[in-house]
């Protein structure tokens, strides 16, 4: 069958492809950035005290813990769910980790499977709220191009596909596969784009950190 | 390449293109007939500040508009969404990236508006970014850009060009300079016995620069200052060339002329041998002699050759360690101006609030303060923009008076001179009423002049009238007595 043969090459060839390029496409990214920062970024690589780095990145990575964060308490929140989940849900699927088994003889604990069902619709009802709040605030709206729309709802999608796949909604087949290309798709796209922040998070996070705390003694958060 | 000794993305000071720029840049065109675009020149300064930062900052922003509510130009506008720091960004520095610096004219006129009438640089949106994008040093390379191509108030170019002739941006001679610092020492003698200016001292402790304001139009702040020094006792000097510690060109975008305010404060203070250089009450002047003069200069490391203290340091050493007594402490209520380069750019809130602390009794706090205190709205060369800016500067400049209006404070101290311009303009625009005041003159009010330092002639005045109250009658016994006294 047509479908079973997508499939073969979707988790075969297809997901060697998209794993090879996503975290070889991170890893160039940040080493070349990294590299043209010796020649550009001097006062970067002059001001290095990793623990202003740190106290950047935790004041921003946990919910609540900056001034901005709290101006906005709600949008945090959904941002802070929404990223656990995202990271979390396919990480511990229970789907996912037969595969692991199967491939590694090795998997991770699994969430039980109402929970993760659960749990990938509250991912959704996440992006929901992400797209309600960019239409409705003008200084999110004007911002904002159809590459954003695009990047949420491919960043949506292999979660909404997997969800209509376990709960047989729609032809079971082609959402199996439709929910393992688009994972695909979305790893190959994570290093080109704004999604890099997967990574580059780290790194922003600790320049600023050096720049405002090494440099001049003063808290970014 | 020639900007590898240039820190390029650094804030504030963009890698400029090469000096002989400068010079061609200071004729500004009129606008009737405008130049064609040096498209060779904007591609220079693009790829000189491409720097990884730069590209991270281009690419990660994920327009989630935190950054708006941090800026006061957004918050005194109505929230207009255009005034939002990412969008500014995304359509000055972005657009000059995306379009690889082929632009026309127009879209360079258009910037202006953006970079230089919408943005202080005054960094609080890098503390509101969840990836801490540093929006106002991107705005700092278009206004690199924009300064190559005459783009500029007319106000700021003025002051590049002074520097160039000058080496100061008021354009003061080196002999108006001393001489008003041997005026100030004659005047404030009169009150403090004692007291001099000391002009290029070898080997002292500390070299005071200063805003040229202060000589130009304030000379008593430089009176009060040494005042202060002298009281204290330390060990300290002026220097004959480079005390001008502000750096307008830094705002400008123009990094050659940015380099030569920098560098003759440093060649002097490493000539004299002094132990550290002291900024006036300057919050731009700060940032530039201690944070990016060392990447101005080109010097390895960072760090600028001396250590620079801003007079908010220093002062408070002076009254928390007692070397100066105070008479009492100030009895009005007082609020405090964080200026954005002494406090969230130089870390120095604290500083400030303790010596708040040490000198008034009744301290009440902006909100928000300290590293998230708002711009006064004069900052990043706002001030000096010259007056077709000023309706503009007084209708951002609302967030603060505000912020003061809700302390009602009756005197607020303000430690920079473009916050103390500005709040002065807000004072009168918002009719607030309250006093503005440096530092400096509430310190020269309250302190307590040690009986060494009491000036002969007071003195003898003093006894002469007690003796009066006394028995209403002068005894020329007793007023001898009291000058003996005063001679020894």
């Amino acid at each position: 069958m047509a479908m079973d043969k997508l499939y073969e090459f979707l988790t075969g060839p297809a997901l060697w492809i998209a794993v090879i390029i996503f975290v070889g496409g991170l890893i160039i990214r940040v080493a070349w950035l990294l590299g043209l920062s010796r020649e550009r970024d001097k006062s970067w690589h002059d001001f290095q005290e990793p623990v202003w780095a740190w106290r950047s990145i935790i004041h921003w990575i946990f919910p609540w813990l900056s001034v901005s964060s709290r101006n906005q308490p709600v949008f945090t929140g959904v941002v802070w769910v929404f990223h656990l989940l995202w990271i979390g849900v396919p990480l511990f699927l229970g789907a996912h980790n037969i595969l692991f088994e199967e491939a590694w003889g090795w998997s991770l604990p699994s969430l039980p499977a109402g929970l993760a069902d659960w749990l990938s619709l509250l991912v959704i009802a996440c992006v929901i709220f992400f797209l309600v709040r960019r239409l409705a605030r003008p200084e999110v709206r004007i911002l904002t191009s159809p590459w954003d729309y695009f990047l949420i709802l491919l960043a949506l999608s292999p979660f909404a596909t997997g969800w209509l796949a376990f709960n047989q909604i729609g032809p079971y087949g082609l959402m199996l596969n439709l929910h393992i290309f688009l994972g695909e798709v979305l790893l190959v796209v994570i290093p080109f784009s704004k999604l890099g922040h997967m990574v580059l998070y780290f790194v922003t996070r600790s320049t600023i950190g050096y720049e405002f705390g090494a440099r001049r003694g003063a808290r970014v958060w | 390449m020639s900007q590898a000794s240039q820190d390029t993305a650094s804030p504030e000071q963009p890698a400029a293109a090469p000096p002989a720029e400068t010079a061609e840049t200071q004729e500004t065109p009129a606008p009737e007939a405008p130049k064609p675009v040096d498209v060779a020149k904007i591609k220079n300064i693009l790829e000189a500040n491409d720097s990884a930062r730069m590209r991270m900052w281009l690419s990660i922003c994920s327009r989630c508009g935190l950054c708006a509510e941090s800026c006061f130009f957004y918050l005194a506008h109505d929230k207009d969404p255009k005034l939002s720091p990412a969008y500014k960004a995304i359509n000055s520095i972005g657009k000059l990236y995306r379009a690889k610096g082929e632009v026309s004219r127009e879209f360079l006129e258009s910037l202006e508006d953006i970079i230089w009438g919408q943005c202080t640089t005054c960094k609080r949106c890098s503390m509101y970014c969840p990836f801490g994008i540093d929006i106002a040093s991107m705005i700092a390379v278009a206004r690199a850009v924009c300064y190559s191509h005459g783009i500029v108030p007319d106000g700021l170019a003025r002051t590049t060009d002074n520097i160039l002739r000058t080496g100061n941006q008021m354009e003061m001679a080196t002999e108006d300079w001393v001489e008003t610092c041997d005026w100030m020492a004659e005047e404030y003698g009169e009150e403090v016995h004692g007291l001099e200016i000391p002009v290029d001292k070898q080997g002292a402790d500390y070299m005071y620069t200063v805003n040229p304001r202060e000589p130009m139009y304030y000379p008593q702040d430089l009176g009060m200052a040494a005042e202060i020094f002298h009281l204290a006792r330390l060990n300290w000097t002026v220097p004959s060339t480079g005390w001008d510690a502000t750096n307008l060109a830094m705002f400008a975008g123009n990094k050659a002329v940015a380099t030569i305010p920098v560098k003759n404060m440093y060649d002097k203070a490493l000539e004299l041998g002094v132990g550290a250089i002291v900024i006036t009450e300057c919050g731009h002047a700060f940032r530039s002699a201690k944070f990016e003069g060392p990447y101005f200069v080109g010097i390895p490391g960072g760090r600028p050759p001396v250590p620079i203290i801003h007079s908010v340091e220093l002062f408070r050493d002076i009254i928390r360690d007692g070397k100066i007594k105070l008479k009492h402490k100030f009895k009005h209520k007082v609020t405090y101006q964080d200026p954005c380069n002494v406090s969230r750019n130089g870390g120095l809130w604290d500083v400030g609030r303790e010596l708040v602390n040490l000198l008034c009794e009744d301290f009440v706090d902006m909100s928000p303060n300290k590293e998230h205190n708002h711009c006064c709205g004069g900052g990043g060369g706002y001030i000096p923009m010259g007056p077709s800016y000023k309706k503009r500067r007084m209708i951002s400049g609302k967030v603060k008076a505000d912020q003061i209006k809700d302390t009602k404070a009756e005197y607020i101290i303000v430690p920079c001179h473009n916050c103390f311009d500005q709040i002065n303009d807000l004072n009168k625009e918002y009719e607030l009423g309250v006093k503005v005041v440096s530092f400096k003159e509430i310190i020269t009010e309250l302190m307590e002049i040690p009986p060494d330092m009491i000036p002969p002639e007071e003195d003898e005045e003093e006894a002469l009238e007690a003796q009066e109250e006394a028995m209403e009658e002068v005894s020329e016994e007793a007023n001898q007595e009291g000058s003996e006294v005063e001679g020894r």
